[in-house]
């Protein structure tokens, strides 16, 4: 039987309450999933927007990653409440003093824009599909051609209007849904690990980093199941973006860090027993060493190098997928982390993840996992890939 | 070309139609928002007509309510905590608490003090049950230089961070200075309990709402004493109206130098406190 509440083991002392941490490993997936759509989404803009050409053979797969990944946002946060039926009471009374009321606003305008900007995109597609095939397949697509088949010049220039100005207004959106995520952690005066006016940017620039790790990974993986050739000048492309996004990364994370322990206020002797001890393998081994740092010196080596061919696609996805652990570990110091100095700064706590449990392992690790699963359907019926037999069904920015 | 003028028409028309059908679901939801709106708004504010809220026989405008605590009376007897929990329900546990008792400890050569609570694994082995409240006698051989009990609760803060970060509003302050948790409006997200500095919130897992002392809120609108308050045996807990310059808690604020806690983070909190040492977190 699942325990009807989990509580911490501490030392020093703490608030009785706090024996019971809020929030679990769900709230660490939850900022995981929210920066793989607003990182997949920056890539796609790089080339919707700024008409960066290489970056066409993953900018509408990286379209349809950011919306299985956003459909899945909700998840960890409706599984986390006490009251999940009443979910809506946000949205419809929402208490704007609260950092967490336009949350719901703000992920649904963007999914909104998100479905639109796919549909623009697979406007062709459906119609081809409308016009040529019959059965189940035919109808869907008749249906989601809206009932116009129109793919003339004028109509194409038209739906490229649009496509560009939801590009435009969705870099804000996906990168203010992140942007404010951190906001969420970062305004809280309560905990010092958290009350960061850099949180914000922090979380934001490993959501870039993660989602275009996320999409290396995915890209490398879709390239060896349909057995096509990784378009290298690409490959690389995204490597540039890690590489630099992740600088900035680093040093804000440092600039972070630096600052807590620089102003050294109530509570840093606790916060240096923290970091010196529970935090060692978490942070510095994982996040920082295995995570950061090592992918660094492999991408800045092959660049310098002139790595090229099968070694290339080895390194550079290797050290997309440490990235992606990486952030996640991220989140997890973070959001267990904060929780787990006490509000008393005499004492640290430990959490302990459940593995059977509404808010345990199992369920945290599902919620990575359905995205991907989805996004394995969805590239079936929606084949985002402009390297196969399918002509590219977007004119590019001129 | 003929048929593009076609197709833009059709799409006009599609679009118009779609246009009015978002228009309409835009009315609908809209005015569904606005009586949720009217509902929340009404749990804040006074009703109309000039009869007293929110009981027939209480009118929250009249008071402004204050809590004392004086630490240097506190003997951390944990009556409180054990009324407290029987009178609100509290989850009978050692991880639940709307009041509690900190116990101080300097030993002699100890520069920082060692600081426990009731619900510290000794004390709850020395009681036998973590539904029964009492310290352990650790300290027995050890030479203590000095000793005290610190009482905590919710501070019903002046500016609470929880009330600023609910996202539904389902906490709030009433006229009268105390902070209330709406238990069928609460969603259960705990940003309420990360907000606040004092650990005074915590999530009642009976409930699957966020819980916390309200300083007997059904008591006080009756003109009783809150449960810790009225089973005190030495006076530590000092409760009243400060509009009323002869209350009690009146007369606490003026004849002694009080503080409150943690008063850096600007949450204004309104229990003021007596006999504090500088280690008091």
């Amino acid at each position: 039987m699942e325990p009807l509440f989990d509580t911490a083991t501490y030392i020093g002392s703490v608030y009785p309450n706090e024996t019971v941490i809020p929030w679990t490993v769900l709230i660490a997936v939850y900022p995981y999933i929210t920066g793989l759509v607003a990182g997949a989404f920056t890539v796609s803009s790089m080339y919707h927007v700024f008409g960066m050409e290489r970056f066409k053979p993953v900018a509408q797969f990286a379209l349809l990653t950011a919306l299985c990944f956003m459909l899945f946002v909700p998840m960890p946060l409706l599984l986390h409440l006490g009251h999940p039926e009443r979910a809506l009471n946000a949205v419809l009374t929402p208490h704007w003093t609260s950092a967490m009321a336009a949350f719901g606003y703000f992920a649904g305008f963007y999914l909104i824009l998100l479905i639109l900007e796919i549909w623009f995109v697979f406007r062709p597609y459906f119609v081809r599909q409308a016009q040529q095939k019959t059965g189940l397949v035919g109808a869907l697509c008749r249906v989601l051609s809206l009932g116009s088949y129109d793919l003339s010049d004028k109509a194409m220039r038209y739906d490229h209007k649009w496509l560009f100005a939801l590009a435009v207004t969705g870099i804000p959106g996906a990168h203010g849904l992140h942007g404010y995520v951190g906001f969420i952690f970062g305004s809280l005066k309560s905990r010092e690990w958290w009350s960061s006016d850099l949180m914000p940017v922090v979380f934001l620039f490993s959501a870039v980093i993660s989602g275009v790790a996320l999409l290396i990974v995915l890209y490398v993986l879709s390239c060896r199941l349909r057995r096509v050739a990784v378009d290298l000048a690409c490959l690389k492309g995204l490597a540039y973006v890690l590489w630099g996004f992740m600088m900035f990364t680093l040093v804000l994370e440092g600039l972070e860090f630096s600052n807590i322990v620089y102003k050294g206020r109530e509570g840093i002797e606790m916060i240096m027993q923290y970091v010196t001890g529970p935090l060692v393998v978490p942070f510095f081994i994982v996040q920082l060493g295995i995570g950061a740092v090592t992918p660094i010196v492999v991408v800045s080596y092959m660049i310098w190098r002139g790595t090229t061919g099968k070694a290339l696609i080895a390194g550079i996805t290797v050290s997309a997928a440490l990235v992606l652990m990486s952030v996640m570990m991220m989140r997890w110091n973070v959001v267990i982390g904060g929780q787990e100095i006490s509000k008393t700064g005499q004492g640290l706590l430990s959490y302990h993840m459940l593995i059977f449990h509404r808010e345990g392992f199992l369920v945290a690790a599902a919620l990575v996992a359905a995205p991907l699963a989805l996004l394995a359907v969805l590239v079936r019926l929606l084949p985002p890939w402009s390297d196969n037999a399918m002509p590219s069904s977007h004119a590019a920015v001129p | 070309m003929k048929d593009t003028k076609a197709s833009f028409a059709a799409r006009r028309k599609f679009l118009s139609k779609l246009g009015a059908a978002a228009a309409c679901t835009g009315a609908v939801v809209g005015a569904g928002t606005l009586g949720a709106v009217q509902n929340v708004v009404a749990k804040s504010e006074p009703g109309a007509g000039g009869s007293s809220f929110p009981t027939a026989d209480y009118d929250w405008t009249k008071h402004r309510w204050g809590f004392g605590v004086d630490a240097t009376k506190c003997i951390g007897c944990l009556r409180c905590v054990e009324a407290c929990k029987r009178e609100n329900n509290v989850p009978g546990d050692a991880h639940h608490f709307r009041t509690w008792v900190e116990r101080y400890v300097y030993l002699e050569g100890e520069d920082k003090p060692r600081i426990d609570s009731h619900h510290d694994p000794v004390n709850i082995e020395a009681s036998g049950s973590e539904r029964e409240y009492r310290f352990a006698n650790r300290y027995k051989g050890a030479k203590v230089e000095k000793a005290f009990f610190v009482p905590k609760l919710c501070n019903h803060c002046t500016h609470p961070a929880c009330v600023q970060v609910c996202p539904t509003g389902a906490t709030y302050r009433t006229k009268d200075g105390v902070v209330l948790i709406d238990h069928k409006y609460c969603i259960g997200c705990q940003y309420c309990v990360q907000a606040c500095p004092y650990g005074a919130r915590f999530f009642n897992y009976e409930k699957q709402v966020s819980d916390k002392c309200t300083w007997c809120y059904h008591r006080i609108t009756k003109g009783l004493q809150p449960a810790c308050v009225e089973v005190c045996p030495v006076g530590a807990r000092v409760f009243g109206d400060l509009e009323d310059k002869q209350s009690p808690i009146s007369l606490f604020i003026r004849n002694n130098r009080v503080r409150v806690l943690k008063p850096e983070t600007g949450n204004a909190p309104n229990v003021y406190y007596v006999g504090l040492d500088k280690d008091v977190i």
